[in-house]
């Protein structure tokens, strides 16, 4: 009955209290890599998170993984694999294999985040983990996923680290990062405020927000503009008004928020409370700007929102093909259009299942290959590269307002300008970006 | 082994044998069965059973002898992971001494609190205790970052020294081990349907979950453990004896630190990342309800407190519509999706909520956790038969209060 | 000086959350003797209440519009509450405007009968076990409560904005002879504040001159004489757990414009109402508010730049993350019982 062959056996025993010896057993490598599908479907993993403070958020990535994964399989309307470029896939399934998933939840916490992406890789068999809503988590399960020998295309995450000192030869990142949401910002708030601003910064009390004020900071120096202060707040604060106080007396004219989720939405409600927005400082209007922007949170921020500059991956009022096409059937599917979360998760979910196309096979080394210096379009972010040398992505990126008068929730944020890629590129060893190594590609088993 | 007692020894042996047979019994479904979802026994999940088991047990000696209610012992889970991945980084990738350090250094770390915290009793404690843990996240999350890796949580690199070790050039990381033995190594068995996972690090963290069960029965057998349980009954009165219990109290505190440490250094061993959450009130809180879920003061109860938790933490999160779907998808569609729609609150983004809503039965309905839902049921069974056969002893009954 | 009045009066307003929720833990734990770690839970369904009466006031008439498209193509929604379509467009949209402060009225009697039904149903049972066992209930409970509301308004905070008229911020500095646009606060804050500190007399009044409260007082000092007096005790207890619940509701309630609700905000505010609870002294109610602002206005001073750096120079950068819980550590070290505690309370 045991498909197992005596090679390689028994190195040793532990000799336990009550005296009975424990085997410890080594397995020979059967497979040439972890996971390999040999039946007639293929796993992936997605690890998002559905309880704590980013569960809508995960919720709308799962909704996006589905409909993905009906189109693989030739189901739906097919999405925005009509309007890809590589027309690789063929609507059944991945290499002739059916797609299925499994789902788990990340918590938004690095510990749980890993033992759930473990669970798939050792139970499930899957063969891919993507997903997640957080720098922390995403640079936590790509370096599991590195070990482990699976690909890992990163959820949302928008540190520069990710793919910059913790980048890793087995993960891809579809989002941008702060440094690309300080290069996309920085012009239209040249154009908007002027060249002579100070401006005061709030940043989240941890690795993503502070590559995101570094960003920010140097993107703002960049125009002309000075940094007055900039305060570090705990992850756990929900009140802000002693953070926002201080800003009242400053001379700052600008208020830069580098929070996420609730945090942002908590301190730009109280910014705007304390009157910040009507307030003339230096005879200019004093503004508020949110680099990074959701369409949750902006929802959660309701017309506080309103005038607010911030930078977003993708939306779904974008008029090219792709974009409809995706909007169209993920809208039919569920009713209200999706998040720029939910485009990132499907885009790279098709991407994968492309690559392994093209490759020809499911070894993560193959399909890294595939990804590499890709270039493609119509997935919704316009002409996309993804970059060997550090696996980041390249597109166009978003500058958002909040809008005055919303028509409804899922309408509050507009495009500003549609920052073209070639603005918001920068070298691999950008000195945000260094300190790390991709290492070499892991298969596995 | 000789000063144990027969009862002990049996209830050893018990734990023993489910640990070794673990991967068969956690595997009860094929593995291309409905049920499939509901198996536990691959190596990640059994490696935080025997883990958290660890933990739960030392939070016992503390919390179930002495009843000094300790809502801050995630914090030296967290400095025994955070020691174990300096270990190795700086020095090697053989487990032992990352091990050894995370033991010393949560050991040094409770003592240092249980010293400040224990000059007070009852819930004064427990918020003393909880301050000192949430400090502890709060700086590993941020400030203490160039130590702790803060947000992202402490992981291993290419270019760490790791200076035992020879020099690395496969360009991926290296694994841990024990002497060259692999701690990610599963042999894997087929056996018709089912498969079966044997992990090298299981077996390693069962062995010290023995050892760590072994050390507390004998603890709890001492003249030591009584004089604990003497602390709980009545402190007062021990005082009053012109004793002084708080050396007692202290050595429960940091040989639970210690305990808890173990528990740290093994899940880095296994996993080589430390994050800060596993620091947080809400990780204190869980070693607390795993404790108490499990029956508070008995030795097996902590473990199976812990496993109960895990469990649900690790298996119901990932039971999704479609797979709801598929198992209710022999019913017609009416009825299917109805069936769907009522369960799916209860699992996947909705474990917590079943979660919420066990510990709620549990506490109400059997005060002393599971293991007085087991001897319950063995009562019954007893009493059914009429005094008949007698069942394995493994509840070693000890008084709650 | 202007900004340290600032932080006072942020300090003030974040205390009297803290005070709110604390004094309605202390009325529980010193009238029945039970830990409610759900008391945060109730927080949040007061918050909620305030949510669900806005829900309720934009019940809306849909009505199509043919001219216009949604992002499908289809024809747009048009949503006219019914509060509009009744009372006209001024009336209906004020209604609307004042949802926060209204739904006060609708908090106050679900608050109490949750309460009711929480110590009737479960706490009752939970007298004579021990506190652990009440942590861990009452814990189950409070993530039950908190997944159904997840289950119900999503884990998104909800805006909930307070009325136009509060919504500005009020030159304070001028009130008490400083230059114009020197202190500047929120008016909802000061509103908070002042419904806080009504709410706070009006139990200490309602305990100290009321021959209820004086019954109640005294049951909590020595339970068995008043019983043996032929004191229907426990029936003034659940109505206390009662009140409880309602002045956590209502603290919930008036927060949501501050703050946008989401459903953990129950478990944020919970440590810190404990950590409160204790470092005013287990029991005490005056112990519970002084704590309370004293915790509040302590931690606004730790985020103040000027504090923050001074702190970083003795080598304790982030003070503000760990302020609250130092300040609780020193206080209990050096004050064995809290600030205000009595011997022998909780201490076993």
């Amino acid at each position: 009955m045991s498909k197992f062959t005596r090679r390689g056996l028994l190195k040793s025993s532990a000799v336990m209290g009550a005296g009975m010896a424990m085997p410890t057993l080594i397995t020979s490598p059967v497979a040439a890599y972890t996971n390999e599908p040999t039946g007639g479907s293929v796993t992936l993993g997605f690890n998002v998170p559905q309880t704590g403070p980013y569960a809508d958020e995960g919720s709308d990535e799962l909704r996006a993984y589905q409909l993905a994964v009906e189109h693989l399989n030739g189901g739906g309307d097919g999405g925005m694999m009509h309007t890809f470029t590589s027309k690789a896939l063929k609507g059944n399934g991945i290499l002739g294999k059916k797609v299925e998933f499994v789902t788990g939840d990340t918590q938004t916490k690095s510990d749980a985040a890993r033992a759930s992406a473990k669970s798939m890789i050792e139970k499930d068999g899957a063969i891919m983990i993507t997903g997640g809503s957080s720098s922390g988590v995403a640079i936590a399960v790509q370096g599991l996923c590195q070990e482990a020998g699976v690909i890992f295309m990163a959820g949302l995450t928008h540190s520069n680290d990710t793919t910059g000192k913790d980048k890793k030869a087995n993960g891809f990142r579809h989002f941008f990062n702060a440094y690309m949401s300080g290069a996309a910002l920085a012009p239209v708030l040249q154009n908007a405020y002027g060249k002579e601003r100070r401006a005061y910064h709030l940043t989240a009390d941890y690795s993503w927000g502070w590559t995101q004020q570094e960003s920010i900071q140097a993107a703002t120096e960049g125009i002309g503009w000075e940094t007055v202060n900039n305060v570090l707040t705990p992850l756990a604060t929900t009140d802000f008004s002693s953070y926002i106080a201080p800003v009242l007396n400053s001379g700052a004219d600008v208020l830069i928020l580098n929070h996420y989720g609730g945090n942002m939405i908590n301190s730009l409600t109280s910014a705007v409370q304390f009157g910040l927005r009507d307030k003339q400082v230096n005879g200019k209007n004093f503004e508020i700007i949110v680099p990074l922007y959701s369409e949750l949170m902006a929802k959660g921020a309701g017309a506080n929102i309103e005038g607010v500059f911030g930078s977003t991956n993708w939306s779904w009022t974008l008029g090219d093909e792709g974009t409809k096409a995706f909007v169209k059937s993920f809208g039919e599917k569920y009713g209200f259009p999706p998040s720029n979360a939910a485009q990132t998760v499907y885009a790279q979910t098709l991407l994968y299942a492309d690559a392994c196309e093209r490759a020809g096979t499911f070894n993560p080394c193959g399909i890294g290959e595939a990804l590499e210096g890709f270039e493609f379009d119509g997935l919704g972010n316009g002409p996309t590269l993804y970059r060997k040398e550090d696996h980041q992505c390249f597109k166009d990126v978003l500058v958002m307002q909040g809008k005055e008068n919303p028509d409804n929730e899922y309408d509050a944020l507009e495009i500003v300008e549609v920052t073209p890629r070639a603005q918001v590129e920068y070298a691999p060893d950008h000195p945000m970006f260094a300190g790390g190594s991709l290492g070499k590609c892991n298969p596995g088993a | 082994m000789n000063s144990l007692s027969k009862k002990d020894k049996a209830l050893l042996l018990f734990v023993a044998v489910m640990a070794l047979l673990a991967p068969f019994l956690l595997n009860p479904f094929p593995t291309d069965s409905a049920m499939a979802q509901f198996n536990a026994g691959y190596p990640d999940l059994m490696q935080r059973f025997a883990i958290f088991g660890i933990l739960a047990i030392g939070f016992n000696i503390l919390f179930g002898l002495t009843g000094y209610l300790s809502f801050g012992h995630a914090a030296f889970l967290g400095v025994g992971s955070y020691s174990a991945v300096w270990m190795l980084k700086l020095l090697s990738m053989n487990i032992i001494p990352a091990l050894i350090l995370s033991v010393i250094i949560a050991g040094l770390f409770s003592l240092l609190i249980g010293f400040i915290s224990l000059r007070r009793s009852g819930i004064y404690f427990s918020i003393l205790t909880l301050a000192f843990a949430q400090m502890s996240f709060s700086l590993a999350y941020s400030v203490l970052t160039p130590i702790t890796n803060g947000e992202t949580g402490l992981q291993l690199n290419l270019n760490d020294p790791r200076i035992l070790d020879a020099t690395n050039t496969t360009g991926n990381l290296p694994v841990t081990g024990l002497f060259g033995l692999e701690m990610r190594n599963t042999f894997t068995l087929d056996l018709g349907a089912w498969a079966f996972q044997f992990n090298v690090g299981y077996y390693v963290c069962a062995a010290f979950l023995l050892l760590a069960f072994y050390l507390s029965i004998r603890i709890f057998r001492s003249p030591f453990g009584l004089m604990l349980r003497a602390i709980k009954t009545n402190q007062t009165r021990l005082n009053y004896t012109g004793l002084n219990s708080r050396p007692y109290t202290l050595a429960a505190f940091v040989i639970s630190g210690m305990y808890a440490g173990l528990a740290g250094g093994l899940m880095a061993s296994m996993d080589p990342l430390a994050g800060a959450e596993r620091m947080q009130w809400t990780a204190s809180g869980e070693i607390v309800l795993m404790t108490i879920l499990g029956g508070t003061g008995t030795l097996l109860g902590p473990v199976l407190g812990a496993g109960f938790i895990k469990y649900f933490e690790n298996i119901f999160s990932k039971i999704n519509e479609t797979v709801l779907h598929s198992w209710f998808s022999f019913m017609p569609d009416g009825l299917n999706d109805a069936f769907v729609w009522v369960l799916h609150f209860f699992v996947g983004k909705g474990w917590h909520l079943t979660l919420g809503l066990l510990f709620m039965l549990i506490v109400t309905f059997l005060p002393g956790g599971l293991m007085e839902g087991w001897e319950r049921i063995r009562d019954k069974i007893r009493g059914g038969k009429g005094g008949g056969k007698n069942p394995p002893a493994e509840a070693t009954k000890t008084p709650a209060e | 000086m202007d900004a340290l009045l600032l932080q006072i009066l942020n300090g003030l307003d974040k205390g009297s959350a803290y005070a709110l929720i604390a004094l309605g833990l202390t009325l529980i734990f010193g009238t029945l003797g039970v830990v409610n770690f759900a008391h945060g839970a109730l927080f949040m369904i007061g918050a909620f209440c305030a949510v669900t009466f806005s829900k309720i006031l934009n019940i809306s008439k849909i009505t199509l519009d043919p001219e216009k498209t949604n992002f499908l193509g289809k024809p747009l929604e048009i949503k006219t509450p019914y509060v509009i379509e009744w009372f006209g467009e001024s009336t209906g949209a004020a209604l609307i405007d004042w949802a926060v402060p209204l739904s006060i009225l609708f908090a106050i009697p679900v608050m109490l009968l949750v309460g009711y039904v929480m110590e009737r149903g479960l706490i009752k049972h939970f007298y004579k076990r021990p506190h652990a066992d009440q942590i861990l209930v009452t814990f189950g409970l409070a993530i039950v409560v908190g997944e159904l509301v997840k289950t119900s308004f999503g884990a998104n905070p909800i805006p909930t904005p307070a009325p136009e008229l509060f919504r500005g911020s009020f030159d304070f500095g001028v009130l008490i002879g400083m230059e114009a646009n020197a202190v500047i606060y929120p008016f909802w804050r000061l509103v908070y504040f002042g419904f806080s500190a009504v709410v706070i007399s009006s139990i200490f009044a309602f305990l100290q001159f009321t021959t209820f409260g004086m019954v109640v007082r005294a049951g909590m000092a020595d339970r068995e004489t008043v019983g043996l007096l032929g004191i229907d005790i426990d029936k003034r207890f659940t109505f206390m757990f009662g009140v409880a619940a309602a002045v956590a509701g209502l603290a919930g309630v008036m927060y949501t414009p501050i703050n946008s609700p989401n459903y953990n905000m129950g478990m944020d505010f919970l440590v810190l109402s404990f950590v409160v609870v204790v470092v005013g002294g287990m029991g005490s109610l005056p112990g519970a508010v002084l704590a309370g602002f004293m915790l509040g206005i302590l931690e606004s001073f730790a985020s103040m730049n000027e504090v923050k750096s001074f702190f970083e120079m003795l080598y304790l950068p982030s003070i503000d993350q760990i302020v609250i819980y130092l300040v609780a550590i020193i206080v209990l070290l050096v004050r064995p019982r809290g600030l205000m505690g009595r011997e022998g309370v909780m201490e076993d």
